[in-house]
């Protein structure tokens, strides 16, 4: 991030939402037959190597460690500008969790596309478990991920695993990984990855305990954004098509109950832009450098704004196809490339339900209600 | 993109200390059992007594100059003693629309010796103010209010009927909207001017108009050739509109927009904490639904409060947070039926007391302060949809 003498750091965000909307602006064409029965497999590489051009793909990752260095808020920038344009690139899994995640554990982070999943313990069985054995040269690493956002074009997954219990990042190579191709209702790649092989010593680092709970708060918050961006997106399509679109001699829009509707729109749309900055304000560290994702107002926050995103994107997508009628219905209307993204990514990270209980238990166990949504639990009332 | 809402401000950290100390009242309030939390507090609440305690404590007119008696804190201060005493349901209702709407307007239109009169008992917590808008024909088209100033000799006569004004009969002061001119062709918003009436006045008869509960807040006020001197026209005259139509932000995005029913979710979450084997995984699923709306709610309401401190008029937003705050609050009742199991009783402690207050005050909380649908329609003309 070149740092203007003379720029505010609201300026340089500002300046920085400018320069990925007409970045991600000029691509944004590039989608016209990606969806299943389309182009399969399809990813947006031009539009990556645009991005790597400009240093935004590994935004928010230190640059001692190889990053561009900024701070969340930077990252939540791109990342709600790339939820806008439906960008057909792992920008968010790049920056916030695979780029974070190597820094993090103090391994080197490669330029391309980087995953990180956390896996889950042998023991605990079921799906997404791997297994971590020390052997002859450095670790033996078994199991099968399932539904890894953008796998197979990974460059690097970064596997957190649990060994002794310690937390164990392990950087996996291309070659070390195969990918069982699958999508989202977005046709964006969610592939199972089998892992069978030998991780030696350099590939593997032992971090922090509690970066499986910050890894899992990042992709939830990354998924707010995305939706953040695609409900502003799906916003601003409704508003144009209501009022281009004639019927019995005047514009949709001038009809009352059309206005309701897209009020509706504009208001849960609004709220999770307010529940996704709220909640990037929370996790970014003090200074604007690092971060905060640890404290327990930042799970908070991720939480409440995960839950609000799925709301929002539930209702933004009916709405917005509501309005625009059978053609937004179609493949050949842009529409379907933001409403089918808020259908996916609503569910992703952590469902809303999984979300909520959290929340709900949380709040069962933990005093009056009040202080808890004012993150002010040391001042506790009666 | 469209920019629907200011950036989130977080509260500056002076108010923290504030807000332990306004916690550390209400507790002792609550323990002395000098008021039992309640509903829609802020206008069913009618407590001369809380208000003076608040008054003493520097809690009301916290934004007016300390030169009239007030406390020259900031907007986000007052938000936070607000915000708090909403959360407890506090009886706040006796100086609710003195301190949120009347002292901001006197201060921005008001003479020098309208702010020396009214300020100083509006921060003592015993000066009541009830607004006088709405009249029989005139409730969502306020710009078809048909009472009317008649330019007298050294004044005006106000003559018509206001109503569904809160509070009226315990009031000092009722402010009123009333023609003084012809529409400018047809812009029905010009010609209009406030007045400061006092009460009691001879000329001015307040009557009843009875909630469904039975309660009484409601008053229809007939004003009948009531005189009123030059020196009480709040601003100028012909600006009525501007005037009352300026501080709606502020009106619209407070934290009485989202709150007024969270008396009732605070006593749900208490008791399913107590009896945490009934709480079941689907109840705190519904649970943890509405927490997270709430706490959206809140982030939306201090943007647009930190928007307004910074001098913005983000209207927008603040019809917005209505529009989705007055919702939430009929949601709350939803997810308690759900969750609580119990029937809504009148006047009964505890949650059924809460929930009948609740029940019975909800069809207000979407059409108070411009309805949902008026709100709808503002947004939509933003969006260039009309």
């Amino acid at each position: 991030m070149t740092e203007g003498a003379a720029v505010t750091p609201d300026g340089e965000l500002k300046l920085l939402a400018q320069t990925c909307d007409a970045l991600f602006g000029d691509h944004a064409g590039d989608h016209a037959g990606d969806h299943a029965g389309g182009r399969d497999g399809w990813w947006d590489e031009r539009l990556w190597a645009a991005l790597e051009e400009a240093g935004l793909p590994l935004i928010s990752v230190p640059e001692v460690a190889g990053g561009s260095g900024g701070s969340l808020e930077h990252a939540a920038v791109v990342l709600t500008c790339a939820g806008e344009h439906a960008a057909m690139v792992p920008a968010a899994e790049t920056a916030l969790l695979g780029g974070w995640l190597l820094a993090e554990a103090g391994l080197p982070v490669p330029p391309g596309p980087l995953v990180a999943v956390r896996a889950r313990v042998p023991a605990a069985g079921g799906a997404g478990a791997v297994s971590l054995t020390r052997v002859p040269g450095g670790w033996l690493v078994r199991g099968r991920l399932p539904r890894v956002g953008w796998g197979r074009v990974a460059g690097r997954v970064v596997v957190l695993a649990e060994a002794g219990g310690a937390e164990l990042a392990v950087a996996l190579g291309p070659g070390e990984v195969t990918a069982v191709p699958g999508a989202n209702v977005a046709g964006e790649p969610r592939d199972d990855l089998i892992v069978d092989t030998v991780a030696g010593h350099a590939a593997v680092r032992e971090v922090a305990v509690g970066t499986g709970q910050v890894l899992r708060l990042r992709a939830a918050l990354a998924r707010v954004l995305l939706i953040s961006g695609a409900m502003g997106r799906a916003l601003d399509l409704t508003v144009r098509y209501a009022g281009e679109r004639q019927q019995f001699g005047r514009s949709l829009g001038s009809f009352q109950a059309i206005q309701q509707q897209v009020a509706e729109l504009a208001a849960e749309t609004a709220a999770v832009r307010a529940a996704a900055d709220a909640a990037v304000r929370r996790c970014t560290g003090d200074g604007c450098t690092g971060d905060s994702f640890a404290s327990p107002g930042a799970w908070f926050a991720v939480a409440s704004a995960k839950v609000q995103a799925a709301r929002g994107a539930t209702v933004a997508a009916r709405i917005a196809h509501q309005v625009h009628g059978a053609i937004g219905f179609t493949q050949e209307h842009a529409l379907r490339l933001s409403t089918t993204r808020l259908w996916a990514w609503r569910d992703e990270a952590g469902s809303p339900a999984e979300w909520a209980d959290e929340l709900g238990r949380h709040v069962l166990a933990g005093g009056p209600l009040w202080p808890v949504i004012t993150e002010r639990q040391g001042e506790r009332r009666g | 993109m469209i920019a629907l809402v200011p950036p989130v401000t977080p509260l500056p950290e002076e108010t923290a200390e504030l807000r332990a100390q306004v916690r550390e009242f209400i507790a002792g309030e609550l323990a002395a059992g000098r008021f039992a939390p309640a509903c829609d507090s802020w206008h069913a609440g009618w407590d001369e007594d809380f208000s003076r305690r608040l008054g003493t404590r520097g809690w009301l007119g916290m934004t007016i100059p300390v030169g009239y008696g007030g406390q020259g804190r900031s907007a986000l201060e007052r938000y936070v003693v607000t915000e708090e005493l909403l959360a407890a349901g506090a009886p706040v209702a006796a100086h609710w629309i003195a301190d949120r709407q009347t002292a901001p307007a006197l201060l921005r239109y008001g003479t020098e010796r309208q702010k020396e009169r009214y300020l100083p008992g509006i921060a003592r917590g015993e000066c009541y103010v009830a607004l006088g808008l709405s009249e029989p024909d005139a409730g969502s088209d306020l710009a078809g209010v048909r009472t009317r100033a008649a330019k007298v000799p050294g004044g005006w006569e106000l003559t018509g009927t206001k109503v569904w004004t809160t509070g009226g009969h315990h009031a000092h002061v009722i402010t009123v909207l009333a023609r003084s001119g012809p529409a400018d062709g047809r812009n029905r918003r010009a010609g209009l001017s406030q007045f400061i009436v006092n009460l009691p006045d001879p000329a001015v008869r307040v009557r009843p108009i009875r909630l469904l509960s039975g309660e009484h807040h409601f008053n229809e006020v007939v004003l009948d050739g009531v005189f009123i001197p030059d020196d009480m026209v709040l601003g100028e005259p012909g600006e009525g509109w501007r005037q009352v139509t300026a501080e709606l932000a502020f009106e619209r995005s407070g934290p009485e927009r989202f709150l007024s029913t969270f008396p009732l979710l605070d006593c749900l979450v208490r008791q399913l904490a107590e009896q945490s084997a009934a709480a079941g995984p689907a109840d705190a699923i519904a649970l943890g639904e509405i927490v997270a709306r709430v706490w959206t709610l809140r982030q939306m309401s201090l943007a647009v409060a930190g928007a307004l401190a910074r001098g913005d008029a983000p209207e927008v937003a603040a019809a917005l947070v209505k529009d989705l705050g007055t919702r939430l609050e009929n949601e709350v009742i939803d997810v308690a039926r759900r969750l609580a199991r119990v029937e809504a009783a009148p006047a009964a402690p505890g949650l059924p007391g809460l929930l009948a207050g609740a029940v019975m005050y909800s069809p207000g909380f979407t059409l108070r302060g411009g309805t949902n649908e008026i709100l709808r329609g503002v947004v939509a003309r933003a969006l260039g949809l009309r």
